[in-house]
């Protein structure tokens, strides 16, 4: 079944394309992540969802019903806010009662589901406290725990990570999948974090100034880019241009030659980078105005020098043709 | 922690020039007494307390609470809706919503009060007009009157209502209220349990403000209530500058500081929540 249809939906803003358009369909318990760099429109996209900005043009349905022109409290789904959004003046509790209180839902009711939401976002401990009174993380975890008490069709979260650090946001990003998992509800995501996408989706829409440039799962666009924007702005690549097109090679798929040995390229070493489990080669191509970089694994204990001259091979099969 | 008690020291300076110290002065007078040429002398006594008791002070005493307080109260009402929409309004809006507002004070003050006395009296602007509407026979005596004296103080102390109000309506996230429309509230929902709240604060400064420069002022209650109205803060006037009764004056003075401060405790008691508590708590 089809949680979320966008049919045809556009946003224009004083004349300017913001969105341009878009026709999704998002199934239900799917993980879908708006990935793009900002002002691609990403943001746009999840607040018509929310029922924040109408669409100039187009639909939204949501479990099948039309609720295009259904203001945000009559929609049933609910967004994790990028700053969270908690208020101030309310403990954990009462944030997270809010929405069911709107509900009017029964006291008893509201005590279980409370307690389910805490628990599921490990605050049982920090009812009483005040969202100034917590971490960063810990707000986090209360804007979820507030979105998720209402048990919405939906879960739209808008970079509910952006103002964590790193360590931090790795955490969460697990714990988001499990939650995800766990409850089964269809979430929809936007970041600009690549990686962070990749890990946490079952399908990614790639945007760049309000276009989609891709959509598919994270192995799909990784392995089989089908724009320059998606080859380049998903994972390092390295672009190749020949009279008939552009094609990518991924780092990983290169394979350095020593001497001057059989090879598509040959190039002088500009740069070797050791990261523990790979190391990297940025390589000066001879005649050409480009370096391309070359994963090596752990197991390439070769010498490799800056300044040396190598050729550089990969497999044909490797090569991903791309339109521009 | 002693750094920031160091820190402190020039304000604590300047509260003790300005406030304390003639505080105490104050408080020593009520206790004196005065000779028949109306000097202070450092004798022990309670004689300004007594006079306080007799039935016509007491009855103006209670007069400037009731007038102080509705004072505060119609304020709010006229201010709250006024702060509310120059703080939603458009930025270049807000300001000229915000010049309108201070712009009377740009006017000498008793010059604005006068202009009340020729709306308000017998052959006053108002009364000419509604006896033209044939709307009445004869004139309504409006000066000289509570009500004048009323109307006077609310125009007078309504910027000091509208002001901080607005700046925390301003300051307020609306993304909050996109939170709380997502999370399921009308927008009278939202009014109610997320901006009222969070314009508390807003709300204690003005009616404190409001409250405290009413109970003080005296030159509205002389012009626009004439020799009938009297208010507190103009018996310490005369108390003073007529009688030459300081420790009377005092004495009025110091009762009236203190019921002012526990009125406004028990207000301040009675508008803040938990969460402010909590806060102090912190702090």
């Amino acid at each position: 079944m089809f949680m979320i249809e966008l049919v045809g939906i556009e946003k224009h803003f004083e004349g300017q394309v913001v969105v341009h358009p878009l026709s999704l369909t998002i199934k239900e318990g799917e993980f879908l992540t708006l990935l793009g760099p900002s002002g691609c429109g990403k943001t746009t996209i999840l607040r018509m969802i929310a029922g924040f900005e109408q669409p100039s043009k187009g639909e939204i349905l949501l479990a099948g019903e039309q609720v295009t022109e259904l203001a945000p409290n009559q929609r049933d789904l609910n967004l994790v806010f990028q700053h969270y959004a908690l208020f101030p003046h309310m403990t954990v509790e009462d944030n997270i009662a809010f929405g069911l209180k709107m509900k009017k839902m029964s006291l008893k009711e509201q005590k279980e589901r409370i307690a389910e939401a805490v628990a599921m976002t490990q605050l049982t401990a920090l009812t009483a406290r005040y969202p100034h009174q917590l971490s960063g993380g810990q707000q986090q975890r209360v804007a979820i725990a507030r979105a998720i008490a209402n048990k919405p069709k939906v879960l739209l979260l808008d970079e509910p990570l952006g103002a964590l650090d790193l360590q931090l946001r790795k955490n969460l990003q697990s714990e988001l999948k499990h939650l995800q998992r766990t409850l089964g509800i269809t979430f929809v995501y936007v970041t600009h974090d690549q990686e962070e996408a990749m890990m946490l989706s079952d399908r990614i829409v790639i945007l760049n100034q309000g276009k989609v440039e891709q959509i598919g799962t994270p192995r799909e666009i990784y392995a089989a880019p089908k724009t320059l924007f998606a080859a380049t702005f998903v994972g390092e690549n390295n672009v190749f241009s020949t009279p008939e097109g552009l094609f990518t090679v991924r780092p990983e798929k290169l394979r350095p030659v020593r001497g001057e040995l059989e090879a598509r390229k040959h190039g002088v070493i500009q740069d070797v980078l050791y990261l523990g489990n790979v190391h990297k080669l940025t390589v000066q191509l001879d005649n050409e105005p480009m370096t391309v970089t070359i994963a090596l694994d752990f197991t390439d204990e070769r010498p490799w020098q800056i300044g040396e001259r190598i050729g550089v091979n990969w497999n044909q099969r490797d090569e991903v043709a791309i339109g521009s | 922690m002693r750094k920031s008690k160091l820190m402190l020291a020039p304000v604590l300076l300047w509260l003790s020039i300005f406030l304390l110290i003639p505080m105490l002065i104050v408080v020593v007078i009520s206790f004196t007494q005065r000779d028949t040429l109306g000097n202070v002398v450092f004798s022990f006594s309670l004689e300004g307390y007594k006079t306080f008791f007799d039935s016509l002070y007491l009855g103006i005493y209670w007069d400037t609470l009731v007038l102080s307080v509705l004072t505060t109260v119609i304020c709010l009402l006229v201010s709250y809706p006024l702060a509310y929409y120059i703080a939603n309004a458009p930025a270049k809006m807000q300001k000229w919503g915000l010049i309108l507002i201070t712009i009377p004070f740009w006017i000498n003050f008793l010059i604005r009060t006068y202009a009340w006395v020729l709306l308000l009296r017998t052959q006053g602007v108002v009364n000419t007009i509604l006896m033209h509407l044939g709307w009445i026979q004869d004139p309504i005596q409006m000066l000289y009157t509570k009500g004048a004296v009323l109307l006077g103080m609310v125009y007078n102390f309504i910027p000091f209502m509208v002001l901080p109000i607005y700046v925390a309506l301003e300051q307020m996230d609306k993304r909050l209220l996109d939170a709380a429309s997502d999370l399921g509230a009308s927008r009278w929902k939202a009014f109610r349990y997320i901006t009222l709240p969070q314009s508390k604060s807003g709300i204690m400064t003005g009616a404190v403000l409001v409250y405290v420069s009413t109970t003080g002022m005296f030159v509205v209650t002389d012009i626009l209530g004439g020799a009938k109205s009297m208010m507190i803060s103009n018996i310490i006037q005369s108390q003073y500058l007529g009688a030459r009764n300081w420790p009377f004056g005092s004495a009025l003075s110091v009762i009236f500081v203190i019921t002012s401060l526990i009125l406004i405790m028990l207000f301040n008691r009675a508008m803040q929540s938990k969460a402010d508590r909590a806060k102090e708590g912190r702090a």
